[in-house]
């Protein structure tokens, strides 16, 4: 028997059913994913890596194919696969403590009450958030509710991090601000992290292995690069390594000369 | 005009940043005021602010002050001659004086609660009473079954496709259309009243529940299934806190009709409560008590719908 990965796609196809009929929006895709690593995934608007995310969150049924969290096939949502959501997802009647608690008490009911306090605490002390614990997400900014979402993440101790274009509505200043805080967590926490992005210098700022998809419909897995620049890194130092311009440049080439936005194709 | 807005039904939604900000203001100025008090030197300032605070409160009053007394004014002007078939202001205050004075005639409260004088010739607040006492009972029921089956039809897409056509049809039936058929069920006048109440108030209540479930973003049903919610939780956590604003806006539609119907509904069946006062005073040609009832009518509405819309903000923001 091979051994597999930690995170192990395979064969994952997803159909969703259209007047017109079934629309495929993933054809067979296969990816692994080891323990510890940090996996960009990368493709154009409407390509199907929210999807692919939704699949691994259980959020989303494949037509065909199977995963594999950890040896354990994945069926459903849970606990165990913490999402961040791109729009956040606070609930906004609860305060910022009372959001991150909510996941505490779901993921270690067996604390005591002082033990998942502090727990949630800490969690929003690693993203600077302690500060705000009695406020409401309404009274936030963008940036202060995305910490708070992966401080809710985190909290829940996921044996996979999975993030959804986490700073996709963020202005340029708070997604550096929150890229760091991420590679802050990463240092410390070693999670294994799925991120979505759009963002190439993200994707190759922040992931051991960039990987990109081809366009939808029926999207596959068009490269995998793995980005070899070490830990911890710094966003003014990249800039001069090589090993950053050729992650760069592979990305770039891959995603508006090989597999160019299907829109921009289309009015050419 | 600050006035005329506060009579427009305020959204309850909470993720509304202004409305939080609302939220937040108040406990900052309390906490300025209770340290300076016992010092000499700041009491000019607690004047300025207690002199501030009188000028907000003047400028949203004054224009209802100015509004009711040009409406006075007019009406007293067009209904003073003597053949003039609608009484004017003063005639009214003249010929009803018995009814605007001694509104409380008939109700005593001591230590066991409320009584109301069940001999007739009762004042005014005692029929409001009776009636508010009814709409209470008919209110209370409706407010119960309509979450319940408003949660029902929202959460379960058979259960909407089955009841939601019923419910479309049987709101637009009006009040009064389903008083024989109540007598006929009930066989009583008293029964009869409740459910009237309750069969005009239920259909808001259950039809902006169920949208407000149906509206729950889908964010928020990620979050619950992420998070491994299980479903006694979600209804907690998610559901209820997520559907308050729409909820709310179903009770204060629904007691607002429920006030409607309980008056069409003692005005035909007689007896007590003020729907039958009017129907009484108008038997008797007392015009001026008429109008002095629907001023009591229109008061007794407008506080129940403030105090369903207090209720819902007070719930809005402790869950």
């Amino acid at each position: 028997m091979k051994q597999r990965s930690y995170l192990a796609i395979e064969d994952v196809t997803v159909e969703f059913p259209t007047k017109q009929g079934p629309f495929c929006a993933l054809q067979s895709i296969d990816l692994s994913v080891e323990r510890g690593e940090f996996v960009a995934l990368i493709g154009h608007s409407g390509c199907g890596k929210s999807t692919l995310l939704n699949v691994v969150a259980g959020l989303v049924k494949p037509s065909r194919g199977v995963l594999f969290l950890d040896g354990d096939v994945i069926s459903g949502p849970g606990p165990d696969r913490a999402v961040v959501f791109q729009d956040h997802s606070l609930l906004p009647w609860l305060t910022v403590e009372e959001n991150v608690r909510l996941a505490v008490d779901k993921t270690a009911g067996d604390k005591s009450k002082a033990e998942r306090r502090d727990w949630v605490l800490h969690n929003l002390e690693l993203v600077q958030m302690a500060h705000a614990a009695r406020k409401r997400p309404g009274e936030l900014s963008g940036g202060m509710k995305q910490r708070v979402g992966i401080a809710r993440a985190i909290a829940m101790k996921p044996r996979i991090l999975l993030m959804d274009e986490p700073f996709g509505a963020l202005d340029a200043l708070t997604r550096a601000a929150l890229q760091d805080v991420v590679m802050e967590l990463q240092a410390t926490l070693n999670n294994t992290v799925l991120m979505i992005t759009h963002d190439v210098d993200e994707a190759v700022l922040l992931a051991d292995r960039v990987v990109m998809m081809t366009n939808g419909p029926a999207a596959r897995i068009g490269e995998d690069h793995a980005v070899a620049m070490a830990r911890p890194r710094d966003r003014l130092k990249a800039l001069d390594m090589a090993e950053y311009a050729a992650a760069r440049h592979a990305v770039v080439h891959f995603l508006h000369e090989r597999y160019r936005n299907p829109t921009v194709g289309r009015a050419a | 005009m600050s006035s005329l807005s506060t009579l427009k039904v305020v959204p309850l939604r909470r993720d509304d940043p202004q409305a939080a900000a609302v939220v937040a203001t108040p406990a900052p100025v309390e906490a300025v005021v209770a340290p300076v008090v016992p010092q000499a030197a700041p009491i000019a300032g607690l004047a300025q602010l207690w002199l501030d605070r009188g000028r907000s409160v003047a400028a949203s009053v004054l224009p209802t002050m100015l509004m009711i007394i040009t409406l006075l004014f007019v009406w007293q002007l067009s209904c003073s001659a003597p053949d003039a078939s609608f009484p004017s202001p003063m005639k009214v205050w003249e010929e009803s004086h018995e009814v605007i004075v001694h509104p409380f005639k008939g109700v005593s409260l001591d230590f066991t609660g409320l009584h109301i004088d069940d001999q007739g010739d009762v004042g005014i607040a005692a029929h409001i009473l009776t009636s508010l006492s009814r709409v209470m009972i008919g209110y209370g029921m409706a407010a119960v079954a309509g979450i319940a089956l408003g949660v029902l039809i929202g959460q379960s897409p058979f259960a909407y496709r089955a009841l939601d056509p019923l419910f479309q049809v049987l709101r637009t039936v009006p009040p009064l259309a389903w008083l024989p058929i109540s007598l006929a069920i009930f066989q009583n006048a008293g029964p009869s009243a409740l459910f009237l109440i309750f069969i005009t108030a239920i259909w808001p209540i259950i039809l902006n529940t169920a949208s407000g479930i149906q509206q729950i973003p889908l964010a928020y049903r990620n979050v619950a299934k992420v998070l491994g919610l299980n479903p006694v939780e979600y209804f907690l956590r998610i559901m209820l806190p997520a559907t308050v604003p729409p909820m709310f806006t179903g009770l204060r539609i629904g007691i607002g009709m429920s006030w409607l119907a309980i008056v069409a509904a003692e005005m035909v069946q007689g007896g007590t409560g003020v729907g039958f006062f009017i129907w009484d005073s108008y038997n008797s040609s007392l015009l001026t008590d008429t109008i002095v009832a629907l001023l009591w009518i229109g008061m007794v509405g407008f506080t129940l719908d403030r105090i369903v819309a207090a209720i819902g903000r007070v719930v809005a923001r402790s869950n």
